[in-house]
């Protein structure tokens, strides 16, 4: 009895949790075209996925600006948690603080603040704002995870580079990058998943110039769902378990 | 004659308004192993960082060979580092360690091959080129963070409390490595401890340092047998101070003091005396000399520790005005089985002329500076 109780708690949980993206996955090889009956296998969703253009183009354009927007917070994001890490300066606990303010407050705040400026400068609203945005919310997560493995960075490291003949920018690229390089990669990832699955933010801040994957779903299940979204889903889920495996990889050789 | 090769002049520094370095003056001669010995919180790795370029002065000059290093960023100096915790380059194999000094002055691949080579054949680790630095022990990391500092011919090798991550015996074993090895390279080494028998059996001459000042600067020999000040020699080594009172300053080179109510004559020592004038004898424990109770000779007292060394027989004896005396004694040959019962009585006295005086000091701001030794 006492070992069972455990056993099947952990199966509930891991029920809970894998189920719903188990029946994405089966159902996207669903031949029939209600979403409760199974019809034989087919893979007719994967192919009207791939003909509906208007689909392919979100799913590029959002792969796109999470791709730019990752990059672009992770080079602001690692050299402010330098600067915070190697200098002392006025307002550092200030701009330390405010991080922190963006990663807490709601996301329809900085939605709808974020709107509120672009529209205030006129920028129109499409790629640009969106990168914007997304770079917003994407900065303080990296930051802190940049910051996490600096506060275990041996302080000699760099003046043994510096000893041996290394100016400060030689320094940075042969030392101080790769040994902060996991880091870096993992704040990365979490900046490409958080852009490429923002909805609230992206909602207001994104035009019908530059229509993104979430945003082209959620308006689909309005209308009423169709199996090729489940196409859909088990791609992504599929690149995402390959951008895992990548990082992890990459992490592992790294560390030897 | 040796040379100066490099001299540090009137240097000071503060770091939140504490002073770590207090106007200090010293020059290191060429080829030599000077030691710079103090208890933690001297400034003698600040002295270190000063002299590596990672810190800089807030007044003073340091200049190598006559060039005046004082604003040179720590990159274009002719010196290298050995850091206390070895800071090797975790992603990096040791040969890359290694040859990062000579990959920095762009040398040629097969130069550099070749060089890196002979350098982890000297620390004896040819075989862990392809290893990553947290593959090996501390002992090896110490040799790889020693053969990266010395690739690139250094006038002068910095060594920041090198060895006090090793345990105690490979510490004895790396104490004889880098003696040797810095024979063979002729390169000077400028050594932080706060270890003071490692400081004397490596050393050619030795800085103590106490609060960012110099205390005394001299051969081991001197600074354990002639310390300059009450605070040197209870650094350095056990020491037994003796209250002893100027009797008679003779008018020729000797006087006798008045130690315990015994009269000894002593040769007269560097500082100004003048009879009545109160002075510390200093006696080391190997100078004492334990006696018979029924002994003409020397202090009556008692026996109240005693501890058996191997080599020695060390004990503490309670004189009966109250004074501590620590005593070391060889065994003897003749007598193997010497040796003291607790409660037993003695005399104490020592060999004359061994023993150092030194001036009444006020002692109380010396005992503070002495408690971490």
């Amino acid at each position: 009895m006492s070992r069972w109780l455990p056993r099947t708690y952990l199966t509930l949980v891991y029920l809970l949790l894998y189920v719903p993206i188990l029946v994405l996955v089966v159902f996207s090889f669903n031949d029939s075209r209600s979403g409760y009956a199974w019809g034989g296998l087919s893979l007719r969703w994967y192919e009207a996925l791939f003909n509906n253009r208007a689909m392919v183009q979100a799913m590029w354009n959002s792969l796109w600006l999470a791709l730019s927007a990752a990059t672009v917070s992770t080079v602001i994001g690692a050299l402010t948690a330098l600067a915070l890490h190697r200098y002392r300066f006025r307002g550092k606990q200030v701009l330390n603080g405010m991080l922190f303010v963006v990663m807490m407050s709601p996301e329809i705040v900085l939605a709808i603040s974020l709107l509120g400026l672009f529209l205030l400068v006129g920028l129109q609203l499409g790629y640009v704002s969106l990168l914007l945005a997304h770079v917003t919310f994407c900065l303080p997560f990296v930051v802190i995870t940049v910051m996490a493995r600096l506060s275990g960075f041996d302080e000699r490291l760099p003046e043994a580079a510096r000893d041996l003949g290394a100016s400060d920018f030689t320094m940075t690229r042969t030392v101080l990058i790769p040994v902060i390089m996991p880091a870096l990669l993992a704040g990365w990832l979490l900046g490409f998943t958080l852009s490429l699955d923002d909805v609230v933010v992206s909602t207001f801040v994104g035009g019908p110039s530059y229509e993104i994957l979430p945003l082209r779903i959620y308006s689909m299940v309005r209308v009423g769902l169709k199996p090729e979204v489940n196409a859909l889903g088990t791609l992504l889920l599929v690149f995402s378990l390959v951008m895992l495996m990548l990082s992890q990889w990459i992490l592992l050789r790294s560390k030897r | 004659m040796k040379q100066t090769l490099l001299s540090l002049s009137n240097l000071s520094k503060q770091f939140d308004g504490k002073t770590v370095l207090d106007s200090l003056d010293l020059e290191i001669l060429d080829g030599e192993f000077i030691t710079l010995l103090g208890p933690s919180g001297c400034g003698k790795t600040t002295l270190l960082r000063l002299m590596a370029g990672f810190e800089h002065p807030d007044t003073g000059t340091i200049t190598l060979g006559g060039e005046d290093l004082t604003h040179t960023p720590p990159e274009k100096r002719p010196l290298n580092t050995v850091f206390q915790n070895y800071a090797l380059f975790p992603h990096m194999s040791v040969f890359d360690n290694v040859a990062y000094g000579l990959k920095m002055e762009k040398r040629p691949k097969e130069e550099i091959r070749q060089r890196v080579d002979d350098a982890l054949a000297m620390v004896q680790l040819g075989e862990f080129a392809r290893r990553k630095p947290h593959q090996l022990s501390g002992g090896q990391q110490q040799r790889v963070a020693i053969a990266r500092a010395v690739i690139k011919r250094p006038k002068m090798l910095l060594l920041d409390e090198p060895l006090s991550a090793l345990d105690f015996k490979l510490r004895r074993t790396m104490q004889v490595e880098l003696k040797r090895l810095q024979r063979e390279l002729g390169i000077t080494f400028v050594f932080v401890t706060h270890d003071q028998e490692e400081a004397l059996s490596m050393s050619d001459r030795v800085v103590v340092l106490k609060d960012g000042q110099v205390q005394q600067l001299g051969t081991p020999r001197e600074v354990y047998e002639r310390p300059a000040n009450l605070f040197t020699a209870r650094f350095v080594g056990d020491t037994n101070f003796f209250a002893g009172r100027v009797d008679v300053a003779n008018g020729d080179d000797t006087i006798t003091v008045d130690v315990f109510g015994l009269k000894r004559t002593f040769p007269k020592p560097d500082f100004q005396v003048a009879a009545g004038q109160l002075l510390h004898v200093l006696l080391r424990p190997e100078d004492i000399r334990v006696l018979a109770p029924n002994d003409d000779d020397g202090v009556a007292g008692k026996v109240v520790e005693r501890n058996y060394k191997g080599s020695t027989l060390d004990s503490v004896i309670h004189l009966d005005d109250g004074t501590e005396v620590l005593a070391s004694e060889f065994f003897d040959e003749d007598d193997p089985t010497f040796d003291y019962s607790l409660g037993e009585r003695v005399k104490v006295s020592w060999v004359d002329g061994w023993e150092w005086l030194l001036p009444e000091e006020n002692t109380e701001t010396e005992l503070e500076g002495a408690v971490d030794a």
